[in-house]
């Protein structure tokens, strides 16, 4: 792998001046991502939602690259299309240079209302990443639950109130849903882990056929943290295994990373707000629910791995 | 060398879109669109066009695709009917303000519901205000026509909008037709080749599209495409022109026929053009001065061509095969009406709405709008606005 020094030369497709809130996952991650494309010609995609409405505002982008944004639950059609036209030009001798593909969506835009325009082109096969900006819930709008949303959070569609203490239901499994299409390539990272993103990108651009990345991307407005903790946030949700990474490539089930030892969830919901209501007496069955929901689904993982099936020493 | 071949609307359809040879399709089918993507599949993996084709899964993907692809600087081509078109509605709207040439044909069907897969033109109705180039095909030879010329006013710099090319469910998407076909080259020479100044493929000048557009630019953005709307008047008027030289066949914003000197006239889309065609031939031999006037354009809508040509009459029934539920009538009755009203003279205008679901129009029914033109004309008076025709009341 490039040193951190070699990477560091590669040019920014995504330029300062953007509107993303300090704090924001997506700036980090849509950089990390693109960074592992190196000096190829990229096209990116984009859903309706922050990134896109902070980068492109007329008459000005901050995308040096091209650029397209169609509206929210269609990128994977849209860069399926864009995909297609490269395709068809370049058999036709229309067009020489080669170029990549990647999507970028949130949450809301690919577990949600895009879920089938995605699911549309990653059966279809087309050359092309997709990246789920993943954090938690439509946070553009003003924090709705996503089915992103992590169960207990508080949002403005499924508040934190005196008879219901936040969303009730466990999170969509969407990466697994993805690695289901049986496509080349199909992870899950986080920013904390910049080493295992850059690596996971790389295999996903240079894979022939459609790559999937969930990118787990905090978002200090819906989460409210405290926004310079970005980072050890991140690692404290794959240190929990609330954020497993992992990959799945040709079908084969690797974990990337096993926590040396027990963490609680409590870890990684209090440096929260949206999950504070859940630390007031009578919500602790909550919390229990939560953990036993992450311990079943690590299991499950460890299954689909092949590691042994064991919960980390506490 | 011009060929008298035997097709059915669709195939025409797959036929004109052979010989366009666009770089990429993106479509989804249905009923009674089905066969244009089921033809056209056949010609991609027989290798007889260089055509990438998206079988996405929905309609709504089939539109975002197509974006897709002619933002990417590919011509491009989708096709739809009915709940089709209403699913990718979104998405229309925004080919339409991205200013992407795509060509796509609706095969014309009743929107649900209730579920109905006949023929009205609800389904294009409903996007009327989307920004799209609207032209509408009396039969499988127009269609063909349609197609071929709408590549070159989609594709032309004044204009850069989608195009829809509208004909008639099963009546004209099914029945078998004859018709002039042209040979390949004349198609291929004709629409040319297709060069966008600006698109995502250009390694030199890459560019964003689709950006944020808020109340400092957006209302402008409206404003260039009624512009492109304007300007796609000529262009449809020239291409039509361009088009008849190869063709031998005419083709303007309208078709007037036996309207010259004529009292009454009926205005009417698409197939029904054809049997009111038919019905004014036996009234003129029985001494009725009857005419028909066919928008082939309806987006945009030729307002000063349909008042010049209706300033003559006395009295006009438009027979809109949608209802808008204005309580008012169709909404082909709300255009023509207000391109008459400049006029200042005393043109009676009725209103039918005929045909929903399917329902034939047969030339009775025709024949009888005539006479109660006859009437009012006779009378002065115009006792009901807006009728329904065909209907069980």
């Amino acid at each position: 792998m490039a040193t951190l020094k070699q990477l560091s030369k590669v040019p920014e497709r995504l330029a300062g001046g953007h509107r993303l809130c300090a704090g924001c996952g997506h700036g980090i991650s849509t950089r990390m991502i693109l960074n592992a494309a190196e000096d190829d010609n990229v096209v990116v995609g984009c859903a309706t939602g922050c990134l896109e409405v902070a980068t492109t505002i007329y008459p000005y982008t901050a995308w040096n690259c091209s650029f397209i944004h169609n509206a929210f639950e269609n990128a994977g059609a849209t860069l399926s299309g864009v995909e297609a036209a490269y395709r068809s030009l370049k058999k036709q001798g229309k067009l020489k240079d080669d170029f990549k593909f990647v999507a970028f969506g949130g949450d809301g835009g690919t577990y949600d209302i895009g879920l089938q325009s995605l699911s549309g082109a990653m059966e279809r096969g087309h050359n092309m990443v997709y990246v789920c900006l993943d954090n938690g819930a439509y946070m553009n709008t003003g924090i709705q639950r996503s089915s992103a949303t992590p169960m207990g959070a508080d949002t403005t569609t499924s508040p934190a109130g005196k008879v219901v203490p936040g969303k009730q239901q466990p999170r969509k499994d969407l990466t697994a849903i993805m690695a289901a299409h049986n496509i080349p390539y199909a992870a899950q990272a986080s920013i904390s882990n910049w080493q295992d993103v850059h690596k996971k990108a790389k295999k996903a651009f240079d894979v022939e056929g459609p790559a999937f990345i969930n990118m787990l991307s905090p978002c200090p407005r819906g989460w409210r943290y405290n926004t310079p903790d970005i980072v050890e946030l991140c690692k404290i949700a794959v240190e929990t295994r609330f954020w497993p990474i992992y990959e799945v490539e040709d079908g084969k089930w690797i974990l990337n990373h096993k926590p040396k030892k027990y963490v609680p969830i409590e870890e990684f919901l209090k440096p929260q707000g949206r999950f504070r209501h859940l630390f007031t007496p009578g919500n602790e069955h909550m919390i229990k629910r939560i953990q036993k929901e992450i311990d079943d689904r690590w299991l499950a993982l460890l299954e689909r791995c092949g590691e042994p099936q064991e919960l980390p020493p506490r | 060398m011009n060929n008298r071949v035997a097709l059915t609307g669709n195939e025409a359809v797959a036929q004109a879109m052979k010989q366009i040879n666009p770089d990429v399709v993106a479509a989804y089918p249905i009923t009674p669109q089905t066969e244009i993507v089921q033809f056209f599949s056949n010609f991609v993996n027989n290798g007889q066009v260089d055509t990438e084709f998206v079988a996405v899964e929905s309609e709504h993907s089939a539109m975002s695709a197509a974006v897709g692809a002619a933002s990417a600087g590919a011509r491009t081509m989708t096709a739809t009917s009915s709940q089709g078109l209403a699913l990718m509605f979104e998405v229309v709207y925004i080919a339409s303000a991205m200013r992407l040439p795509i060509v796509f044909p609706v095969a014309n069907r009743a929107l649900s519901g209730p579920i109905n897969i006949h023929c009205d033109h609800s389904d294009a109705m409903g996007l009327t205000n989307s920004g799209v180039i609207q032209l509408f095909s009396e039969n499988a030879q127009e269609a063909y026509d349609n197609m071929i010329q709408a590549v070159r006013i989609a594709e032309h710099p004044d204009v850069l909008l989608p195009v829809m090319v509208n004909l008639d469910g099963f009546i004209t998407s099914h029945a078998l037709d004859i018709l002039e076909v042209l040979d390949d080259e004349t198609v291929k020479n004709f629409v040319g080749i297709y060069n966008p100044e600006e698109f995502l493929l250009d390694v030199k000048n890459p560019i964003s599209m689709g950006n944020l557009d808020m109340y400092d630019f957006y209302f402008e953005h409206r404003r260039q495409q009624v512009a492109a709307m304007e300007a796609a008047k000529k262009v449809i008027e020239d291409v039509g022109k361009e088009f008849e030289k190869v063709s031998g066949r005419p083709y303007g914003l309208i078709e007037t026929y036996k309207l010259d000197d004529a009292d009454m006239a009926v205005v009417l889309l698409n197939s029904a053009a054809g049997s009111a065609k038919g019905v004014v031939d036996e009234l003129r031999a029985k001494g009725m001065k009857v005419g028909v006037l066919k928008p082939r354009a309806f987006r945009p809508f030729p307002f000063e061509e349909i008042s010049t040509a209706l300033k003559g009459v006395k009295a006009v029934a438009v027979l809109d095969r949608a209802e808008t539920f204005s309580t008012l009538g169709g909404p082909m009755f709300a255009d023509v009406r207000a391109a008459l009203y400049d006029l200042k003279n005393d043109i009676k205008v009725i209103n039918y709405v005929y045909g929903l679901g399917g329902r034939d129009l047969r030339l009775e029914d025709v024949e009888q709008v005539f006479n109660e033109l006859d009437e009012i004309v006779k009378s002065g008076k115009t006792d009901k606005v807006v009728n329904y025709l065909g209907l069980r009341e």
